[in-house]
């Protein structure tokens, strides 16, 4: 054992670091990610990594991923974040793209890995619906044959950011009468231009349009965008949700949190003091960053037993629960450092550098809705409860 | 970045599980606790001959070359088995103050005593009313001549009714709580002097409280820089904290496995307790824990030989995670056994004392959190600089 990195990970890192140094684009630096940035800000960065061939790294080296050990996709997730950087959406390269090299047909795998990676193409996620959120396999829209195309009919929700897509992945039901909820479920793709797919907006608490309803009325799909075979999309589902759940921890992200959050306490005063020497505000900042510590090891465990070959361990389950946990508390003690300021309120107020209203310091503006948008994170991606089921049954067998 | 075991290491854990299965089972534990001796001298010298007291000492020091890993190892192995014979006092405490600051004749004389299991060390640190603070001492050790007086009374001392020798820290110049004027002696506790009385704990293991009266040393008893062994002092003091985390470890993993088990078993209105959602995510946080507490032991047992601040935090911030995971899952353990948890006659109770303890052993969660919130204080005042 040992935690030392080997001269190779070193200069890996200093290439990453220049890499970053010299391209990450200027238009976007500074911003970080958020909810309401443009479609073009949202690109910037995947598009360059698409050209450097650095978009999907864990990808099979033979569909354009790089190859990397865990310990270079660690080395790598930390200097972005270093720089805050706007990463690639999880919805194509971390989603719908594993779907489709693994159970993808060839014209498939052809027709759309290399958008993922280039960044040209968006992807939304076509799961959720009104009355199936935790409870996926009770979804209802239906997808029927009809000659050489499914008409899909149905409503999904909390498609985010479907404002900018251009496809969409949709679980559909394609035999009402199988014999469980989770049989009869298919996996397919569709043009976002399709007539009869239509996007509404859904506001956060936050204020913010992150989320869509997204309607479907006969919306007619050639057979060929089934991905894999009709009734075991749920198999293709599950396997989707297994690899949103890695990553989704945030380590290196709510590690430059903690440290913004120093420098905000840093700056705040509590009796004419900065309110980092307060004990018991400073006691708030060191239990939260060792609760990330213990969280960034136990990621680092199960990296290890990845790049062994053997599957995610017991303790990738965990990530999900204490990653979303770790990064809400990170909002709520940036809004309770802010005190005051942290109320004030502009509607479409763009966190771009400028104090354009002139109230209160830049680091404030954002604090409430930065705090009430994490909320959603134990909600999404099977709410913590769901996460905790998943342990119950996978790993004590009860 | 590696957190593979070596083979060497693998082969402790196997052969030290095997023996604690063996002969190390619960009802035998509870009459070794609850004889005179409370300790079963022939088991260490098991230990020994498998080479565990060795293990973490280098080749050089006639050691098998390992290091704190070796301990860690060995550790998690005794909290599965809550076994009381005293590694961290003898091996860990005593063993780390002659790995790093013994002379070539304290080596000789001491540490391969040590590693054959004929002599034990326990660490004379705490004081009535010193608390966590390793210079908050009361104890004094008087220069006189070339030599030292030794006076003092030190509390809890871990496994000192089995130990032939002590390393206990005295206040040779400076005020009470200065960190300079700290220094650490090698006390046979035979020596003319040394008296102490004898008492069980709450959790099977044996203690005493420790009294020096006039106890004649000499330059050869003082081991680290006269004066300036606080940094020595509170280096062993990190080794011996991640070593009881990883105890804490290996007991938590028992008392989550057994309370997980019993909920398979007891029915209540007509079906396993472990059928319901409310438990069973309180098993899952239990668990949750339990790995997390691994996570810290190992970031904490990797960082021991990185510079002092880095080695504190970590170690501090092992502490405050394991003490944290130690009392959920200590109280969840006995609470999901319901009215069995109170008893003597079930297991899971006695690794909820243990696990209890550990917390209050060299710095319990408050301790620790300030300490870590301090040094990061200092860190940042140095990058201010």
């Amino acid at each position: 054992m040992n935690l030392e990195f080997t001269p190779e990970e070193i200069a890996f890192r200093n290439e990453v670091r220049a890499f970053i140094e010299e391209n990450y684009p200027d238009e976007i630096k500074g911003l970080g990610a958020r909810e309401d940035l443009t479609r073009e800000q949202f690109l910037a960065w995947h598009k360059v990594l698409g050209k450097k061939g650095w978009s999907a790294p864990a990808w099979p080296e033979k569909y354009g991923g790089t190859g990397w050990t865990a310990t270079q996709r660690y080395i790598w997730s930390e200097e972005n974040a270093r720089v805050d950087a706007i990463m690639p959406l999880p919805f194509g390269v971390s989603m719908v793209g594993p779907v489709i090299y693994t159970f993808g047909s060839e014209e498939q795998k052809a027709q759309h890995l290399p958008g993922i990676r280039s960044g040209d193409v968006w992807w939304c996620q076509g799961y959720s619906e009104p009355g199936a959120g935790s409870d996926l396999a009770s979804l209802k829209t239906t997808a029927v044959r009809d000659g050489d195309h499914y008409v899909i009919n149905g409503q999904k929700t909390w498609t985010t950011l479907a404002q900018h897509a251009d496809w969409i992945f949709i679980l559909c039901r394609t035999d009402p009468d199988a014999a469980k909820p989770q049989e009869g479920i298919s996996f397919i793709l569709a043009d976002m231009n399709t007539p009869g797919i239509e996007v509404r907006p859904i506001i956060t608490i936050d204020g913010s349009h992150e989320v869509n309803e997204t309607w479907l009325t006969d919306v007619r799909v050639p057979v060929e965008n089934l991905v894999g075979k009709e009734n075991e999309g749920w198999t293709y589902a599950k396997f989707l949700l297994a690899h949103e759940r890695s990553g989704i921890a945030g380590v290196a992200r709510s590690k430059r949190g903690v440290e913004k959050l120093r420098q905000i306490a840093s700056t705040e005063l509590i009796d004419g003091e900065p309110l980092i020497s307060d004990g018991e505000f400073a006691r708030k900042i060191s239990q939260l960053e060792i609760d990330l510590t213990a969280l960034e090891f136990t990621e680092l465990r199960t990296l290890a037993r990845e790049s062994q070959g053997k599957g995610p361990g017991p303790e990738s389950s965990i990530l999900k629960i204490k990653g979303t946990e770790i990064q809400q508390r990170l909002t709520e003690l940036t809004l309770e450092a802010v005190g005051n300021y942290g109320a004030p309120y502009f509607r479409g107020f763009s966190e771009d550098g400028s104090n354009e209203f002139g109230i209160g310091p830049d680091y404030a503006h954002h604090a409430g809705p930065a705090y009430f948008n994490m909320r959603k994170t134990s909600i999404y991606g099977g709410s913590n409860e769901i996460q905790r089921n998943i342990i119950t049954k996978m790993i004590l067998g009860l | 970045m590696d957190f593979n075991f070596t083979e060497e290491q693998s082969m402790i854990r196997d052969s030290l599980a095997r023996l604690i299965r063996e002969q190390y089972d619960f009802e035998t534990r509870r009459s070794v606790v609850e004889s005179d001796a409370g300790w079963r001298p022939e088991m260490w010298a098991q230990f020994a001959e498998l080479g565990l007291l060795m293990a973490p000492f280098s080749e050089e020091d006639g050691g098998l070359g390992g290091g704190a890993i070796d301990a860690m190892v060995v550790m998690e192995e005794f909290g599965k088995g809550l076994v009381v014979e005293p590694f961290v006092p003898s091996v860990v405490c005593g063993g780390g103050f002659l790995k790093h600051a013994g002379s070539v004749a304290q080596k000789e004389e001491y540490l391969a005593g040590i590693m054959s299991g004929e002599q034990i060390f326990a660490f004379a640190w705490a004081e009535p009313k010193g608390r966590y603070n390793y210079a908050d001492l009361e104890t004094t050790a008087r220069k006189d001549g070339a030599g030292f007086v030794l006076n003092g009374h030190k509390a809890v001392v871990i496994g000192a009714p089995w130990a032939s020798h002590f390393v206990v820290t005295a206040r040779t110049a400076g005020d009470r709580r200065d960190r300079a004027g700290v220094s650490a002696f090698i006390v046979a506790k035979d020596a003319a002097g040394v008296t102490t009385r004898d008492y069980p704990t709450v959790d099977g293991r044996r203690a005493s409280e420790v009294y020096f009266e006039n106890v004649a040393l000499s330059s050869e008893h003082l081991i680290g820089e006269v004066d300036g062994a606080l940094s020595l002092v509170e280096r062993v003091g990190d080794e011996a904290t991640a070593a009881l985390c990883a105890e804490a470890c290996g007991a938590m993993g028992v008392a989550h496995a057994q309370t997980v088990e019993y909920s398979r078993t007891r029915k209540q209105f007509g079906v396993p307790i472990g059928k319901f959602q409310v438990l069973q995510h309180r098993m899952v946080d239990m668990f949750m824990e339990h790995e997390q507490s691994i996570s810290m032991t190992y970031m904490a047992t990797l960082k021991l030989d990185e510079p002092e601040i880095e080695r504190k935090k970590a170690v501090s911030a092992a502490k405050v995670r394991i003490g944290q995971a130690g009392r959920l899952v200590g109280q969840q353990a006995v609470q999901i056994h319901g009215g069995m948890g109170m008893t003597e006659e079930l297991a899971v109770g006695h690794y909820f004392k243990r696990i209890t303890m550990v917390d209050s052993e060299f710095g319990n969660v408050d301790y620790h959190l300030k300490r870590y919130t301090d040094l990061c204080a200092a860190e940042m005042a140095v990058a201010a600089e």
